[in-house]
């Protein structure tokens, strides 16, 4: 099992660990629901430096990145990021990234799921045909997502970038607590606010970075959060989590990410993607919550009125935010419109929900 | 970690208290921290006369879902009411407001055959 730079800062601060995407990572530290709420209300500091990063350079990289993905790169200027997905050829996800043009035309940034580091690069480089040069930089880049409300204002004071003022999917380069060469995104996966920084694990930059950001924000009550609140807060926004709701199966359009897939050029699968959007798809991706007293959960059955298998839950828990209990799932298009009356087989019973609008939290 | 010395426990992270043949049965402090903040306790059988180690209920945490041992052979009576709306209560005081299920025990001697506190934090390696 591999760590990360900050393996030994989880272990310190008593977090409970497990293995995720072959890292050893915290899970929680005070509690999922408390972390929640710090990231809801104020903010938190998740380490996903177990992300992969890829850079593509070269005249053809966004050429490259065009082919594969599902998303417009073109329209990325120096600074933008843009949320995409690697499709496969049988009209499935290979992965969702993120795309960073740091150079418009030259060099790019993707970053993608740490399980899928080795397919990803594998795929991508299966249909590098025109010499891009590709550098798979994961194990070396820290991530840390600093998430919440107060995040980007609490850690202002480690930086010249304004943070307060970087627009929602854009990015800067700078100093960040006295390391040079950081990376700064008003990104997440939380839809609380905040920032994401990437930089290099070298001279003792990690340290030096995660006690900076605790000495700055801890006194304001700013707190390490895990994997287990970073999944409630992406599923109260209804966003996908690959392997969960999107696979190799899945596709764009039967997933909600139509406003992803841009049909101004051609990729990978792109003519299916069109034909869906034309003709329609079979099942589609929706958010319900529960009506009756229970908790959805991965894999359970979706059911109708009478007992027929309609889908597949998802993704599922209580929403800490909503105190209810919500869920992501496939079901037959005739039943994913708003207010649908859907049963999820929890153990021996059928208990009913309703098809809602996502983000569940609005 | 607290196990009172007053409990039996068992392999499956429940504890039992005995009084005359009746008995309270909830789950660990070991338990409950390892599950995080349990949100749902659903127990679909009162009134039933279970054997000993059958699923008796689940326990939902954020993350994950836990099935429920029955300890010994016996019917359960009552579930404890303030869980519905206070599940956390497990989490906070796991052998006091947050006990799960009152049951007639139907032999109290297998009681007897439970792991007492010591060899509870044995296996748990506490």
């Amino acid at each position: 099992m591999k760590n990360t730079p900050f393996t030994h800062k989880h272990i310190a601060l008593g977090a409970k660990m497990a293995a995720f995407a072959g890292y050893n990572m915290p899970i929680s530290y005070s509690g999922i629901n408390d972390e929640h709420q710090a990231v809801r209300n104020n903010a938190g500091v998740f380490d996903v430096s177990h992300m992969g990063e890829f850079m593509l350079k070269g005249e053809n990289a966004l050429d490259l990145i065009q082919r594969v993905t599902s998303n417009d790169a073109s329209k990325l200027t120096a600074g933008k990021a843009q949320y995409s997905c690697l499709p496969n050829e049988q009209g499935g996800i290979v992965d969702d990234l993120l795309v960073y043009c740091i150079e418009e035309n030259k060099v790019y940034m993707l970053v993608v799921n740490a399980s899928n580091i080795e397919k990803d690069w594998e795929w991508i480089s299966k249909f590098n045909t025109k010499g891009v040069e590709m550098h798979n930089i994961s194990d070396k880049t820290c991530l840390l997502a600093i998430q919440g409300p107060n995040a980007s204002s609490m850690l202002q004071p480690l930086t010249e970038i304004d943070l307060v003022n970087l627009k929602y999917y854009t990015f800067a380069k700078g100093e960040f607590a006295g390391v040079k060469n950081v990376l700064v995104s008003a990104t997440g996966y939380t839809g609380a606010g905040g920032i994401e920084i990437y930089f290099e694990d070298k001279d003792g930059a990690a340290d030096k970075i995660w006690d900076a950001i605790f000495a700055e924000g801890g006194p304001k009550g700013l707190k390490p959060i895990g994997l287990g609140a970073r999944d409630t807060l992406r599923l109260e926004m209804g966003f996908c989590l690959y392997g969960n709701d999107i696979d190799d199966t899945t596709s764009p359009m039967e997933a909600g990410l139509g406003w992803i897939t841009k049909f101004t050029k051609e990729f990978t699968s792109s003519k299916v993607f069109e034909q869906q959007k034309a003709a329609g798809v079979e099942r589609k991706l929706v958010g319900f919550e529960m009506i009756d007293k229970g908790i959805p959960r991965h894999d359970y059955e979706i059911k109708d009125a009478s007992g027929q298998v309609i889908g597949k839950v998802t993704s599922g828990t209580q929403s800490p935010s909503l105190q209810k209990a919500v869920g992501l799932g496939y079901v037959k298009t005739a039943f994913a419109t708003q207010d649908s009356e859907i049963y999820i087989a929890v153990r021996d019973k059928a208990l009913k929900a309703k098809v809602v609008k996502v983000p569940f939290l609005s | 970690m607290n196990f009172p010395s007053n409990l039996r426990y068992t392999k499956d992270h429940e504890w039992l208290l005995l009084e005359g043949n009746t008995a309270t049965i909830g789950i660990t402090e070991f338990a409950q921290r390892e599950l995080g903040d349990i949100v749902f306790v659903d127990i679909p059988t009162v009134g039933k006369t279970l054997e000993a180690e059958e699923v008796f209920g689940t326990v939902e945490a954020v993350k994950t879902v836990s099935d429920l041992f029955l300890p010994v052979a016996g019917t359960i009576n009552e579930i404890n009411p303030e869980l519905d709306s206070s599940p956390e209560l497990v989490n906070q005081e796991p052998y006091g407001e947050g006990w799960m299920v009152k049951m007639t025990v139907k032999n109290p001697a297998d009681v007897e055959a439970l792991l007492d506190a010591a060899a509870y934090q044995a296996l748990i390696g506490e």
